[in-house]
């Protein structure tokens, strides 16, 4: 810590620490001032409690309303456990009655009595904190309140001099910040509270008026008094600083992810489905889960028009188990109407829910109802702050639009928080609907630019072929005549070859005939002509002999004659 | 400083204690004027019938639990009852009185 900076105490609430970077001034007096019920005394009293609990310093209250026994029991449903505080000698509850009425003055006095008394308690304790809670009921009680006015500053100064942290809350007065603008005296750091009913939803806020020396947001932030106390849920109070996941997950859908560069969406990322009623979102966020559940991962479905067991149900008929994850503790379910929490109770209650099941995927669908909590600037920061708390948690997130609600726009503002918008619509035409399905944006990724017809068959979604006739991408039943079309000129074009193939066999065979008749032919003569060429010789000899033998027959010479003849070789 | 005549026949009410307590701080300026201006208010108005109990704070804090003490001097009317609490130095004698439902004693 540098020397300029200036020392905090941590409150220990929720969110609170986070918006002040630190908690209230180390120290010092701060003013928590609202109206009645704004919850300024729990929020004094979580600051001593958590200061005792979680940082060792030991508080006292000093309530001038409540008596010690009622805010024993107030406190008590938040788990904080004050008699056992005291009991431990960390925590001192003293409670001032106030005499109602003015009382009678006569002279001089100041209020040294208080001084003392709560010197005394701090001491006992070696208290580091101190709530007055609330203060101003001594302008009740005391006529002369020039003089009142002047112990106020100094009770604030001396309890600066002790060098106590300490809280002090005031109630809200008219055009004022407090009734009695004790303000003036608690001039470190000032926190406003407020509760206000808008749209019939109620929401809490807490502002940050002040804060000597030390930067702080100036955005109201909406807190929430649940189960655990207060909290504070910051505005992006951390800036966009989320790790960026280069790691995708399936969208449960083979070709989508296909579409989507190859490999679907970014771990980490926000997906918006928009479509009209009836596109199938519903059962394209319900396979987003089952692909996590596939994979291990929790997922959290987070439902405002259909209850769990309709969207098993319905999931169940597209070959779709859902169930079977519910059983092994992979997803869960929150079905509820968002007009049950109001804005920031929903934006709360998701955050608790997360925090607890620590999912990797999570789908609210549709988010368009909650358009309806809320003007839409609240919507918009609702939905920046939940989508900047899952971002910064990893968790992808996979909201569902009726497109109809996207033209507002508090919708429209999700569209430019998230990362892939996809778009399912339905074209009119051919006397028939048919769903298409394309990538509007896809934040960092090669994304396909096409129209894709997307089918609901028996094992879920399924993006069909894409046929590109005259008149665009063809769908329904144009897209099953143009695949009967290719179908059937395919057969065509087998029938075709097989054809030729058949053509071709007969040809060779045809062939092979006409060869093996050449064949024989040629053979047959070969035969002769070698039978010819091997007799050729015998035939030379046998020319006389022939001829001896014809002169036998014609009787021409007498055997002595035709012997001798025999026997000239030549010149016969 | 007599507020005119009356019967002296003595009542019930002059004859009662008067139980007393004041709290003080120390030995600041307040506190010793406020002790003087009793303990002379008394001896004039209640002259042997009444008790001063005085708590200091500096000494015993603790004590401003009792009584709630917030403001330095405070003067309690322990009896007659019912109590009564009075704030200041009382140093005006006539409104201590009036603030005390103290019926000032025949002048004399």
């Amino acid at each position: 810590m540098s020397i300029l900076a200036l020392p905090k105490a941590p409150t220990g609430i929720s969110g609170f620490d986070d918006v002040t970077g630190g908690g209230v001034p180390r120290g010092r007096p701060t003013l928590v001032c609202g109206p009645a019920g704004c919850g300024k005394t729990l929020f004094a009293m979580e600051f001593l409690v958590r200061g005792i609990t979680e940082f060792d310093e030991p508080g006292v209250f000093v309530a001038f309303e409540e008596s010690a026994g009622d805010l024993v029991a107030n406190v008590a449903s938040l788990g904080f456990d004050l008699a056992q505080l005291e009991s431990d000698g960390k925590l001192v509850v003293d409670h001032v009655n106030v005499p109602t009425g003015a009382l009678d003055e006569v002279g001089e006095w100041d209020l040294e009595g208080l001084f003392l008394r709560l010197g005394a308690t701090i001491d006992a304790i070696g208290a580091k904190r101190v709530v007055i809670d609330t203060i101003e009921v001594l302008f009740g009680a005391f006529s002369n309140t020039a003089v009142l006015r002047s112990e106020l500053r100094r009770l604030f100064e001396w309890l600066k001099d002790r060098g106590v942290t300490a809280v002090i809350t005031g109630e809200r007065g008219d055009g004022a910040l407090t009734r009695h603008g004790i303000e003036e005296y608690v001039s470190d750091c000032v926190i406003v509270l407020d509760h206000r009913v808008t749209e019939q939803t109620s929401t809490r806020r807490l502002r940050i008026l002040k804060y000597r020396g030390s930067s702080h947001g100036t955005n109201e932030y909406p807190f929430l008094i649940g189960k655990s106390g207060i909290s504070v849920l910051p505005v992006t109070s951390v800036g966009l600083q989320h790790h960026a996941s280069t790691e995708r997950i399936s969208s449960g859908v083979a070709r989508l992810d296909a579409m989507l560069g190859e490999e679907g969406f970014f771990k980490g990322s926000a997906i918006l489905v928009s479509g009209t009623a009836g596109t199938g979102k519903s059962m394209l966020a319900a396979q987003f889960c089952d692909a996590a559940c596939r994979r291990g991962e929790r997922a959290m479905y987070f439902a405002f028009e259909e209850s769990e067991a309709e969207i098993v149900r319905n999931m169940a008929s597209v070959n779709i188990d859902l169930a079977q994850w519910v059983d092994a503790g992979l997803l869960r379910f929150h079905c509820f109407r968002p007009n049950l929490l109001g804005l920031e109770g929903h934006l709360f209650e998701t955050l608790r829910l997360v925090g607890e099941f620590d999912p990797a995927v999570i789908v609210k669908d549709p988010v368009s109802d909650l358009l309806r909590l809320g003007t839409e600037v609240d919507v918009s920061a609702m939905l920046t702050r939940l989508v900047d708390f899952l971002k910064s948690r990893g968790i992808t997130s996979l909201f569902s639009c009726l497109t109809s609600e996207v033209e507002r726009s508090g919708a429209q503002h999700i569209a430019s928080l998230v990362d892939t918008w996809l778009q399912v619509q339905t074209i009119v035409g051919n006397g028939e609907h048919n769903r298409v399905l394309y990538v509007l944006k896809a934040r960092g990724m090669a994304n396909s630019n096409q129209i894709r017809e997307f089918l609901i068959t028996g094992q879920g979604i399924e993006l069909a072929d894409v046929y590109v006739g005259d008149e665009g991408v063809l769908t329904g039943s144009a897209r099953q005549a143009q695949e009967a079309k290719e179908r059937a000129a395919g057969l065509a074009r087998e029938d075709d070859l097989e054809q030729r193939g058949v053509e071709l066999t007969r040809r060779r065979e045809s062939v092979e005939a006409q060869v093996a008749v050449l064949w024989r032919d040629f053979e047959t003569e070969s035969e002769l002509v070698e039978r010819l060429l091997s007799n050729g010789s015998v035939g030379v000899e046998d020319r006389a002999g022939q001829r001896a033998a014809q002169g036998r027959l014609r009787r021409a010479d007498p055997d002595d004659v035709l012997a001798i003849r025999r026997n000239l070789p030549v010149g016969t | 400083m007599s507020i005119g005549t009356r019967a002296s026949t003595p009542t019930a009410e002059d004859t009662e204690i008067w139980s007393l307590r004041l709290y003080v701080a120390g030995q600041s300026p307040r506190s010793l004027n406020a002790l003087a201006n009793l303990t002379q208010l008394c001896e004039q108005h209640l002259a042997g019938r009444h008790d001063i109990e005085t708590i200091d704070l500096v000494d015993d804090p603790s004590r401003a639990r009792d009584d709630d003490i917030l403001a330095i001097p405070t003067l309690i009317r322990r009896l007659p009852l019912p109590e009564r609490k009075i704030i200041g130095d009382l140093s005006d004698i006539p409104r201590t009185l009036a603030a005390l439902r103290l019926r000032p004693a025949v002048a004399g």
